[in-house]
């Protein structure tokens, strides 16, 4: 594999578990504008792990994601007071707070970041971005992925058909806030170094951006968003500015061409049937 | 001494945040419609007017403009902006699906819209801050030891008479009574005669004048514009009006100056960089105590995405 190649496989990776992370929040009806900042606490929780505790590179990355988890379960239970817009800003200022913690402590490095010890390699990666895949391939046919998707829906009636909508909503928070913490541990082994520049509120917008592109009722939808906006401006092949103004446009045209994202739960069950005659009639 | 100092610098610094975050406020309040194209609106007509200053007119058909008419394009450029975002996202998603119920549809337009001006504008003149040149850049007042920058007071108080023209605008007149029917329902102002479609342009055209004369109040004040001057200052006017509650003109006025006035006590107190620890855990700690913000209307914003 030639060292471009792997590169983009592993950006892919990466991107792919960050937007499984906002996804699973986005699943159960919750718009999680502050990426940025669950993705900082998994690189920077992984960084002091390894440099100040010395823990091996798989228990640093696991501690992690467990720190991630535990940080959206605490974080939940203040933004889910919130709803709608000001939900999405809550969650954006928490992005910000978190960020502009590590930007002032010299603990963490300030602006100059934190240079790892380890490294990963892509092989690693891809590994976990099947796992994470896998899993919330899996989750989303448990019930629990049934009642996070009612609770998408409508949550007056899921309440009303006894889904405990709270409990619902702090577990995806929970479970979001660790996949996105692992995957900014992956990030810290992987480039070998964490600067808090890169978490910044674009970073935050850009994920988003891939959920709700690749559309938030099915799990395809992460997965297609992510590699559709990693991949196209890699083919592009441009300057970095052109790349981000071509990807403002695809947003704009894809959301008057496909609103709902571009894997919809229709679309699925019609490639479904075609697939299989025996499903069309189920 | 020093604290009077530093209240008149957060009024002042307030008084840019409050011109857009009643942007904000009034594109929530009215439409329902969180626009994220508005801190590059502010951007857009800081560095056009920079540009026309700097290079002229495009295609050479002026010389470099002075510094009026220069930040006038700028403004009239931002609201041109901020009526294309209207034609591509609201208008669009109201003809198609009647209702713009899914919100973050139109949000999400808007992020798009947001990159695309801002990568525009990093193509054409590169990442760096540019000065902004005035004749009265350092026109200051002393008075019992105090430091007044003339210009910036004069920037507040336009700033503040805009948003007091608004509300009487919005409270008294014919247009302002079809605007609260729209926000209020609207399906039924459109029943009860209200040209809902040829109301909503309006609104449009007053966030990009809102945004507009913020970024020139911000050229003048500072001296400087940068492509990046939407997201520092721009966000932080979204800070100013979720503190005040959405949809109230005069809350966003409120938590437009309670940022600038925690950002200036923050960086005198704390150093450069605690600003941005202070304004967004202000806004988390109010959010926890009050999740409406101070002022807001219970019904505002609370719609689902």
């Amino acid at each position: 594999m030639s060292g471009y190649l792997s590169g983009v496989i592993a950006i892919l990776g990466i991107n792919v578990i960050f937007a499984y992370g906002i996804f699973v929040t986005a699943a159960a009806g919750q718009l999680n504008l502050g990426g940025a900042g669950f993705q900082a606490i998994g690189a920077y929780g992984a960084a002091i792990l390894s440099l100040e505790f010395g823990l091996g590179i798989w228990a640093a990355i696991a501690a992690a994601t467990v720190i991630g988890g535990l940080i959206g379960f605490l974080i939940a239970f203040p933004i889910l007071r919130t709803r709608g817009v000001y939900m999405v800003l809550a969650t954006f200022a928490f992005a910000q707070v978190v960020v502009g913690i590590v930007l002032n402590s010299n603990y963490l490095g300030g602006s100059m970041g934190l240079i790892m010890s380890d490294y990963i390699e892509t092989g690693a990666i891809i590994w976990a971005t099947l796992g994470v895949i896998l899993f919330v391939f899996y989750l989303m046919s448990t019930p629990m992925g049934l009642a996070m998707r009612a609770v998408h829906d409508d949550e007056p009636v899921a309440d009303l058909m006894g889904v405990n909508n709270r409990a619902v909503q702090v577990a995806a928070f929970a479970l979001g806030g660790a996949i996105t913490g692992l995957s900014g541990a992956l990030y810290a082994y992987y480039f070998g170094f964490v600067e808090v520049q890169y978490f910044n509120a674009l970073l935050s917008i850009f994920v988003l951006l891939y959920v709700l592109i690749g559309g938030t009722q099915t799990a395809w939808g992460p997965l297609v968003g992510a590699g559709f906006f990693t991949l196209i401006p890699e083919a592009l092949r441009m300057g970095e500015d052109w790349r981000f103004l071509i990807f403002g446009v695809l947003i704009v045209a894809m959301m008057i061409l496909r609103p709902e994202g571009i894997v919809t739960r229709d679309a699925v069950d019609r490639i479904r049937a075609r697939l299989s005659p025996r499903a069309r009639d189920a | 001494m020093l604290i009077v100092q530093q209240v008149l610098n957060g009024l002042m610094l307030g008084g840019i945040y409050v011109a857009v975050a009643v942007a904000f406020t009034l594109t929530i309040g009215i439409l329902n419609f969180l626009n994220f194209t508005i801190p590059t609106l502010f951007m857009l007509a800081g560095m056009i007017g920079w540009s026309v200053s700097f290079y002229g007119l495009p295609f050479g058909m002026s010389e470099p403009l002075g510094w009026i008419p220069s930040l006038a394009i700028g403004i009239l450029c931002a609201i041109v902006a901020s009526l294309i975002v209207e034609r591509f996202t609201y208008r669009y998603f109201k003809a198609k699906h009647g209702d713009a119920t899914e919100h973050a549809i139109p949000l999400v337009s808007s992020l798009g819209f947001l990159l695309i001006f801002e990568y525009m504008i990093l193509i054409a003149h590169g990442s760096d801050p540019r000065g902004f040149h005035t004749p009265f850049g350092d026109l200051n007042w002393r008075v019992a030891g105090l430091v007044i920058s003339i210009p910036q007071v004069v920037g507040l108080i336009v700033s503040l008479a805009i948003v007091a023209g608004l509300s009487v605008l919005l409270a008294r007149s014919k247009l302002g009574r079809a605007l609260r029917a729209t926000a209020e329902k609207p399906d039924t102002a459109v029943l009860m005669g209200v040209e809902v479609n040829r109301i909503v342009p309006i609104v449009f055209i007053m966030t990009g004048l809102l945004c507009g004369l913020a970024g020139a109040l911000f050229a003048v004040n500072y001296g400087e514009v940068s492509p990046f001057m939407g997201e520092q200052v721009g966000t932080k006017a979204i800070a100013g009006m979720v503190l005040g509650g959405l949809g109230s003109v005069w809350g966003a006025v409120a938590g437009g100056l309670i940022v600038g006035l925690t950002e200036t006590f923050s960086i005198y107190f704390f150093g450069a960089t605690s600003a941005q620890v202070t304004i967004w855990g202000l806004l988390l700690v109010i959010l926890l105590i009050r999740p409406k913000g101070l002022f807001g209307h219970n019904a505002i914003g609370k719609g689902k995405f």
